[in-house]
């Protein structure tokens, strides 16, 4: 009887605890959603004033009165900082910036986890540590050297040859990806190092091993780097504005372009509504890559935390 | 003592000795082609019948010496010898700089390529010493190969060891140039302008500007307040120093708690839409920054909803300036406010990283824990907790040194503001921002060198303490 009673509490409980839990996380998630509904409002807003004049910023009204297409339609035909057409441009360049970088990356990045987790050399540890020292400078400090750098060779918005800058933004993400390898060398430490010792007995040569018994079994690192270095492009508004230049505007990212309209050399308030659209063009893609790579990022993210 | 400090003195000339006595073997056991290649690269390959080998050795040899006779000039700035005798960088004057040859001025040169070619020159030279090595060593390797009669490695047999024996060289080759050109060398670069008076606000632009180095005086200024970089700096670096650390101490604790405690409410036993959950906070990782957070700034700007809300309540009758966008704004309100916001970009990650963790602890644990009648609460102090920090130890100090340099959510957010007339980092500024506009947008390269070789010291610091002493990194090669 008594113990009867002492499970009925207990489960009453726990029935308790798990409502105030649910009720937690809804709260919870509505907070963590209020910003991402508030962009996806405001790129819908389609109010007018009396005079006829669109409204393209926040007035108190908290839900917008009307809704519409109109800023969508206005941002793929609008001429931003004197560039006809700009958005759909900024999207194409950052498309082709982020591919270019997503190869060349992801190969720098696993190249080098894997000579560092599978390999023993000489210089193996000196290169560790110079990755580590290299990556406590911040690395905005190296940003305008790398600017000058390849000002000098003319891979900046020069005025001949604008478009080379483009290259130049490529190559400054790229370059340094190989010392973020600690994630990728992470992984391939917990490969077996008898697979590869068998291997080596059998006559495979290092290549080989790498080509045949590695990679294949690298897909969720390889996926994982991938979509690093593929939303990477989309999410930096800084590096790609200082590379390409402020004065650059055809071949800038769509990142850096979206804040160019809020804060630019010709900010305008009233465009807060297209770049709300905008940032909804550019979130869908990401976003759906992340979700349907969720399991590789979440992968990618958990070997870096426990091995640091 | 002495004798300490004799042993050490041993040790520390121990590694030139080794070399020296190497040097000094090569030399007298070698071939002539061995001897002859100290002095022409790939003599001794050429001995061996190595020819392609040779050759390349002795193509890079006679490149690196055409490099630095003829001195090539980019923008009236030259490599080469001349860059080494043009670094001092006594005799610039402006529009040019001096030409040792002529004993004149040439025009359009500036000093910042001056240092930079200056650089890629001694890294070109620190090649040709390689180079040399690597010439020596192979001639020598073939003289040991015909000694124990082996014939000395085809071109062919050296390829194929490039894709097994020595497979790391082709691997991290391409990395190593790419580091060296764009990491190593700027980093270096930006070093050295710390101990320059590049500080012109003006004149930013290739080909116009001129300075010098001046030595330590911009550290000591940025103590004292006096000489070259003015009271300013002096004034502002300790303010945004603490409150740096302030930043880094706040918002790593609370994104890291908050992450455990989201991570144990969505594993929670008996819980449904585990994986809905899940997906609404991964959302908040996959939208970029610059998207949120401005969205965030929208909603608290001087007429977005939460004032407007306030005031039509009655609340308030002025709009609150919730992140120090106006000069006149409290510092101290929007302090917080980046704190409590950057929780909403922070508390996923850790989220994410905790909940595979969580799920690892064993289950036998709790159950004794029951038996012995111990609370929820105790069970998540005394268990889940220590488990939690032991595994993500790593995490927490590398996400202490990613808040110091963070960027997004102060500059997004307050933009560094509330902003003080006649200073140049504002309120919420921390010392990347500030080092982000002193080098963009003043110009003010020497200054902000400064600043962004203090944020080194500072994490640098933390990691030899930390992650030195750390199994991770001492033990990283037995964890396997």
């Amino acid at each position: 009887m008594m113990n009867n009673k002492k499970v009925k509490s207990q489960s009453r409980n726990a029935k308790t605890s798990l409502a105030l839990t649910y009720l937690i996380l809804i709260l919870l998630g509505i907070v963590w959603l209020i910003p991402l509904v508030w962009i996806v409002l405001s790129a819908f807003r389609c109010e007018y004033q009396a005079d006829g004049t669109f409204i393209g910023t926040v007035t108190s009204n908290y839900f917008p009165k009307a809704y519409g297409l109109k800023n969508f339609a206005d941002l793929f035909t609008a001429r931003y900082y004197g560039v006809d057409n700009a958005f759909p441009k900024w999207m194409l360049n950052t498309l082709i910036i982020a591919a270019v970088d997503c190869v060349i990356s992801t190969f720098l990045v696993l190249s080098v986890a894997y000579c560092i987790s599978k390999l023993r050399f000489r210089m193996r540890k000196p290169f560790m540590n110079m990755a580590m020292v290299i990556g406590l400078f911040p690395s905005f400090m190296s940003m305008i050297a790398i600017y000058f750098l390849l000002k000098s060779i003319g891979l900046t918005g020069n005025p001949t040859h604008p478009e080379y800058s483009v290259i130049g933004l490529i190559l400054a993400y790229s370059a340094g990806a190989g010392l973020g390898f600690q994630v990728a060398k992470g992984f391939f430490d917990v490969i077996p190092n008898a697979l590869v010792e068998s291997a080596k007995l059998d006559g495979c040569t290092n290549f080989k091993i790498f080509r045949k018994i590695i990679l294949p079994l690298a897909k969720p690192i390889i996926i994982y780097q991938a979509l690093m270095s593929f939303t990477g492009p989309w999410m930096d508004f800084i590096f790609a504005k200082v590379i390409i230049g402020a004065d650059n505007a055809p071949y800038w990212t769509v990142s850096v372009g979206l804040y160019s309209l809020l804060f630019g050399t010709h900010p305008d308030t009233n465009l807060f509504t297209q770049f709300a659209a905008g940032c909804v063009i550019v979130a869908i893609p990401i976003v759906t890559l992340f979700m349907f790579l969720q399991k590789y990022y979440v992968e990618g993210v958990t070997a870096g935390a426990v091995k640091g | 003592m002495e004798a300490t400090l004799k042993k050490n003195r041993i040790d520390l000339m121990k590694p030139f000795r080794k070399y020296w006595e190497k040097f000094y073997k090569r030399f007298a056991d070698g071939s002539l082609g061995t001897k002859l290649s100290y002095f022409i690269f790939g003599a001794g390959n050429l001995y061996h019948k190595q020819i392609i080998k040779g050759l390349l050795f002795l193509v890079l040899q006679i490149a690196i010496i055409l490099f630095m006779v003829l001195c090539p000039t980019i923008n009236s700035t030259p490599y080469g010898y001349k860059a080494l005798l043009n670094l001092p960088m006594k005799n610039v004057v402006e529009g040019g700089a001096f030409d040792p040859l002529t004993g004149e001025f040439s025009h359009g040169s500036n000093c910042k390529l001056i240092i930079l070619f200056g650089f890629v020159t001694i890294a070109v030279i620190a090649i040709y010493f390689i180079l040399w090595d690597k010439n020596i060593d192979s001639s020598f390797k073939a003289d040991m190969d015909l000694k124990v009669g082996k014939k000395p490695t085809t071109f062919k047999e050296d390829l194929a060891e490039l894709l097994d024996s020595k497979f790391h060289i082709t691997m991290l080759t391409p990395t190593l140039i790419a580091c060296l050109v764009f990491t190593v060398l700027p980093t270096v670069f930006m070093i050295a302008l710390a101990f320059t008076t590049y500080n012109d606000p003006d004149m930013n632009e290739l080909g116009t500007n001129l300075f010098h180095w001046n030595g330590i005086q911009n550290f000591i200024s940025v103590f004292t307040g006096e000489g070259s970089l003015g009271v300013e700096i002096h004034n502002r670096f300790l303010p945004v120093l603490g409150w740096t650390f302030i930043w880094a101490v706040f918002a790593t604790l609370t994104c890291y708690f908050g992450g455990i405690v989201l991570a144990l409410l969505i594993n929670k036993k008996g819980l449904k839409g585990k994986k809905l959950f899940r997906t609404i906070f991964i959302l908040t990782i996959a939208i970029p920054q610059f998207i949120s957070l401005l969205a965030v700034r929208n909603i608290l700007g001087e007429y977005g909803p939460v004032n407007a809300l306030l005031q039509n309540l009655g609340w308030i009758s002025q709009p609150i300036g919730f992140l120090g966008l106006h000069p006149n704004d409290s510092e101290s309100l929007a302090k917080v406010m980046v704190i409590i916001i950057n929780m909403w970009v922070g508390i996923p990650y850790t989220m994410l990283m905790t909940s595979g963790i969580l799920m690892n602890i064993p289950a036998d644990l709790y159950e004794a824990a029951k038996v012995d009648g111990a609370s929820t609460f105790k069970m998540f102090t005394k268990i889940t907790l220590p488990y939690v920090i032991f595994i993500t130890t790593p995490y927490l100090i590398s996400s202490f040194i990613g808040n110091l340099n963070s960027f997004n959510s102060v500059f997004l957010l307050t933009g560094g503001g509330p902003t003080y007339i006649g200073y140049q980092a504002g309120g919420t500024d921390l010392l990347v921002t500030w080092l982000y506009k002193l080098t963009i947008d003043q110009g003010s390269y020497n200054t902000g060198a400064v600043i962004g070789i203090f944020t080194f010291l500072i994490t640098a610091t933390i990691t030899l303490v930390t992650y030195r002493r750390s199994k991770a990194y001492n033990e990283e090669d037995t964890f396997q």
